[in-house]
């Protein structure tokens, strides 16, 4: 069976959070716009607070207070399935490894596809632990599982290798990477770690401060194993960060 | 073997207050004072002849329907408190109004209203505990993680799953606090309530020996009672604490 991943179109014209007493309403997203293909994997960068996990979540459906619209393709997707990958694991501490990533899971799948997956993200001798025995990088790769386990449409990711050290959150990338290439899905994931960016996209997209909105895309044409040349990076980060600061550029 | 080590410690910590018990009431040589050795006599006489098993089981009875009936109405009543506002605003002065009344205003008033029946002994009890689970419930139910909802919500897990898999297990802890606190005084309470107006239970049977000023007897059906409590909390709440917090590290 051919892997169907979709594509998506948002188009949000205002976001507000209301605001707590003594504090006026925040508008967090204005007039962002923005397309991401079939199977692309898709990074979004911008300054702290710019609304970045405030896009995830309306994406997700967890928040549905927003003036705009949203567009699966194909149309038969209305509800994609979609793997959220949030900023900490948010695995529940009473359920084993196991029982975490399978829980997700809709129809109990073949148990040896469950034992597979967990052994693809290097988690098999833990299944029977309890979150609070993992250390931070094998809880990470636990919640991936968890995204995984239901053959993800869509997978959201929100900065999911943060507070990890570089080498920890560098293998995780590559499992990441490894996961995409045998289990295909659209992928847009979070950052504000411009290199990170660099690593994985295959299209990053740059937005404002807040109210956020896309000021730049930069397609990345490159081969994932030239992207770690110290020139190229740097070449790389100086065309963001030129784009991060001119006013908005209009494309097509 | 661990488990005959703790027996064994238990029992040594048992044997203390016994020995000083006997001591004390040699030294004492009163009928009004026994010794431990006269009382589980009697104990054991009254299980065999006399009206003690019918008396625990009459009081049991009360102690598990008060008990369950709380728990549950309770727990209903704490979560919607704590999901809607506008039921908290109403039901809150309420709470804390039964939180205050003295147990034995509330038997009083349902014995006069209802007179002196089952009904009104098992009510006062249950109301008499209904508002400490409902204010720790509610708190449970203030304190669940939005962020696992959200992830429960987003992996899409329906409302079943939500609930046994993420919302109880949160809730757990203070479902156990309450079983607790409320138990303990279920168990004080039930005895003043009994002996208020009912021809049956430990309590009437306390206020009996009292009027006989049979100490003997009147220990004796308190060392039944408070065995049994005993048995509940090493039995039955001890080890579902310990089921419940496996994951603890």
């Amino acid at each position: 069976m051919a892997p169907v991943t979709v594509a998506i179109t948002v188009a949000i014209d205002e976001k507000r959070y209301s605001g707590r007493a003594g504090a006026g309403p925040v508008t967090a997203l204005r007039g962002l716009r923005a397309c991401i293909g079939p199977s692309e994997f898709c990074v979004v960068t911008g300054p702290s607070g710019c609304g970045k996990t405030t896009l995830l979540n309306i994406i997700a459906g967890l928040d549905r207070d927003f003036a705009g619209t949203l567009g699966f393709a194909p149309s038969d997707h209305d509800a994609p399935r979609i793997g959220y990958v949030f900023q900490s694991p948010r695995l529940l501490p009473w359920r084993t490894v196991r029982e975490n990533v399978a829980l997700v899971q809709r129809h109990r799948a073949a148990p040896a596809a469950l034992e597979s997956l967990l052994a693809d993200v290097g988690v098999a001798d833990m299944a029977d632990a309890y979150p609070a025995q993992l250390s931070g990088g094998m809880a990470r790769r636990v919640a991936l599982a968890r995204a995984f386990a239901i053959a993800p449409d869509l997978l959201l990711m929100d900065e999911p290798f943060l507070s990890l050290d570089a080498a920890a959150a560098d293998r995780l990338r590559s499992l990441l990477l490894r996961l995409v290439s045998t289990r295909p899905a659209t992928v847009l994931f979070v950052t504000h770690d411009l290199a990170e960016a660099v690593a994985l996209a295959d299209r990053i997209l740059v937005l404002s401060p807040a109210p956020g909105r896309v000021v730049a895309e930069l397609p990345i044409a490159l081969a994932r194993t030239e992207r770690h040349d110290p020139d190229t990076l740097s070449a790389l980060r100086a065309e963001l960060a030129r784009h991060s600061i001119e006013p908005p550029i209009h494309r097509k | 073997m661990r488990l005959r080590v703790a027996l064994a410690e238990r029992l040594a910590s048992l044997l203390v207050p016994l020995v000083a018990w006997e001591a004390a009431s040699w030294w004492a040589r009163s009928r009004l004072f026994p010794g431990p050795a006269a009382v589980l006599a009697t104990l054991a006489d009254e299980a065999v002849h006399g009206g003690l098993l019918h008396d625990l089981g009459a009081t049991l009875a009360r102690v598990a329907i008060a008990f369950t009936l709380a728990m549950v109405i309770g727990t209903v009543l704490g979560i919607t408190m704590a999901r809607s506002r506008a039921m908290d605003t109403l039901l809150d002065s309420g709470v804390v109004l039964l939180l205050n009344l003295p147990a034995l205003v509330i038997a009083v008033l349902l014995y006069i209203w209802l007179g002196l029946t089952e009904a009104a002994a098992i009510g006062a009890v249950t109301l008499s505990k209904l508002p400490t689970v409902v204010v720790t419930l509610r708190e449970g139910a203030r304190m669940l993680d939005r962020d696992l909802a959200d992830m429960a919500k987003s992996f899409d897990l329906g409302a079943w799953r939500t609930l046994r898999h993420v919302t109880l297990p949160q809730l757990a802890p203070f479902f156990l606090v309450a079983s607790r606190t409320g138990l303990a005084l279920i168990w004080k309470i039930v005895l003043v309530v009994e002996l208020l107006g009912r021809p049956d239970g430990i309590g009437y049977a306390i206020q009996v020996f009292f009027q006989l000023f049979d100490v003997r007897r009147l220990i004796a059906y308190a060392l039944a009672f408070v065995a049994v409590v005993l048995v509940v909390e090493w039995g039955v709440l001890q080890p579902l604490e310990r089921r419940l917090a496996r994951w603890r590290r």
